[in-house]
């Protein structure tokens, strides 16, 4: 039975064409803009204030089969830091907050995935922001991925964490309410080829 | 007299003259102040406000104040002065106009950048002109500070200039910039 041999190859190759069984590489859609950084801190404790860095770049590498050999990259342009208001993002590039003219490089490096379950997993790595650098854990859940209408083939994620700012040497005091940073990223990601 | 005359300055251009020293200076001294206030401090929103609505009536005054020179003789120059005496004089006399115009100028595009406009006491809202410019409000920024600086270089100068003229030459320059000239 050449034919259906042939069929059935082809049909394998589809497959294999279409769902990554291999880890892929992926640009984060920073392009068409896919991808976020938002934060949050607390006002006074009596509100949250939302935020985000406007100009971020990445690459991940992911196999759905081994969630553990994940590995991401993401590069941060801290002067890109928006809360909606110019005089309060002068003085968060400025050097009571995050001295982007000193500073002028942020990322994140991950360094080992620990899967939590289904479609969920603890992603461990490096920040780097304000010229310090420590580990950091992220609570990441992947969303989905499959062909875009487009030709391509995505990847996306969903992820939460949260920093102290002394941690990362910002020392401003924004009250006792306001040590904490908390981070919403969404990434996703176009493979590669 | 409220005109000048070509001996005297009257005492509109004395008050114009010294109410925008005070707001200048004034104005510089509270810069400095108010950046160093902690996020706790009653004064740590207050004093932007303030800031910005003396600036602007530092630029109203300042526009009042060219008019009214415009529109009035001015007192001569000491018969002393050399005549690169006088031109370096004229010189700095135009820059104290034209910094303190590139201040006020930079501050206004600092607190506008994000189209949000400055309010005058709270009496009205000046709206933003422009705010087009990529990080906007930094570069204003750094305009807004350096110039502040070589303003105040400047008003030394003038301050000293003025010193100069009232002990060394014993000059009425100076007094007669105060109203206190005595006249024969």
């Amino acid at each position: 039975m050449n034919v259906n041999r042939l069929i059935g190859f082809l049909m394998l190759f589809v497959v294999a064409m279409s769902s990554p069984i291999f880890a892929a590489d992926y640009v984060v859609d920073s392009k068409g803009m896919h991808a976020s950084i938002n934060f949050r801190i607390k006002h006074l404790g009596y509100s949250w204030l939302t935020g985000r860095f406007n100009h971020i770049e990445g690459t991940f590498s992911y196999d759905e089969n081994n969630v553990e050999a994940t590995k991401i990259s993401i590069e941060i342009d801290p002067a890109s830091i928006d809360s909606n208001h110019a005089e309060r993002d002068k003085h968060l590039r400025d050097s009571d907050f995050l001295h982007v003219k000193k500073y002028p490089d942020a990322r994140f490096v991950s360094t080992r995935v620990e899967s939590t379950g289904a479609g969920t997993a603890t992603l461990y790595g490096d920040l780097t922001l304000h010229g310090i650098t420590r580990e950091i854990q992220i609570q990441v859940t992947a969303v989905g991925g499959g062909p875009d209408p487009w030709g391509g083939y995505r990847q996306g994620f969903t992820g939460t964490t949260k920093i102290l700012l002394k941690d990362f040497g910002i020392d401003f005091d924004l009250g006792p309410a306001s040590t904490e940073v908390e981070f919403d990223l969404n990434i996703e990601g176009i493979r590669k080829g | 007299m409220l005109r000048n005359t070509k001996e005297d300055y009257g005492w509109v251009a004395i008050v114009l003259h010294w109410v925008l020293a005070l707001l200048i200076i004034g104005l510089f001294a509270m810069g400095i102040w108010m950046r160093s206030l902690g996020y706790y401090d009653t004064w740590y929103n207050r004093a932007p406000d303030l800031h910005k609505s003396l600036g602007l009536l530092t630029f109203l005054l300042l526009v009042l104040r060219y008019l009214w020179r415009m529109g009035n003789e001015m007192p001569q120059p000491s018969l002393k002065l050399s005549n690169w005496e006088k031109t370096s004089s004229r010189i700095a006399h135009t820059w104290l106009y034209l910094l303190t115009l590139i201040v006020i100028l930079s501050g206004y595009l600092i607190s506008t950048a994000d189209d949000k406009s400055v309010s005058f006491f709270g009496v009205f809202s000046l709206p933003a002109a422009f705010s087009a410019i990529e990080k906007q409000e930094d570069i204003a920024g750094e305009i807004h500070e350096i110039v502040a600086w070589v303003m105040m270089g400047l008003v030394l100068l003038h301050t000293l200039a003025s010193l100069k003229h009232h002990f060394v030459d014993k000059d009425v320059t100076l007094v007669r910039m105060l109203g206190l000239r005595k006249k024969n």
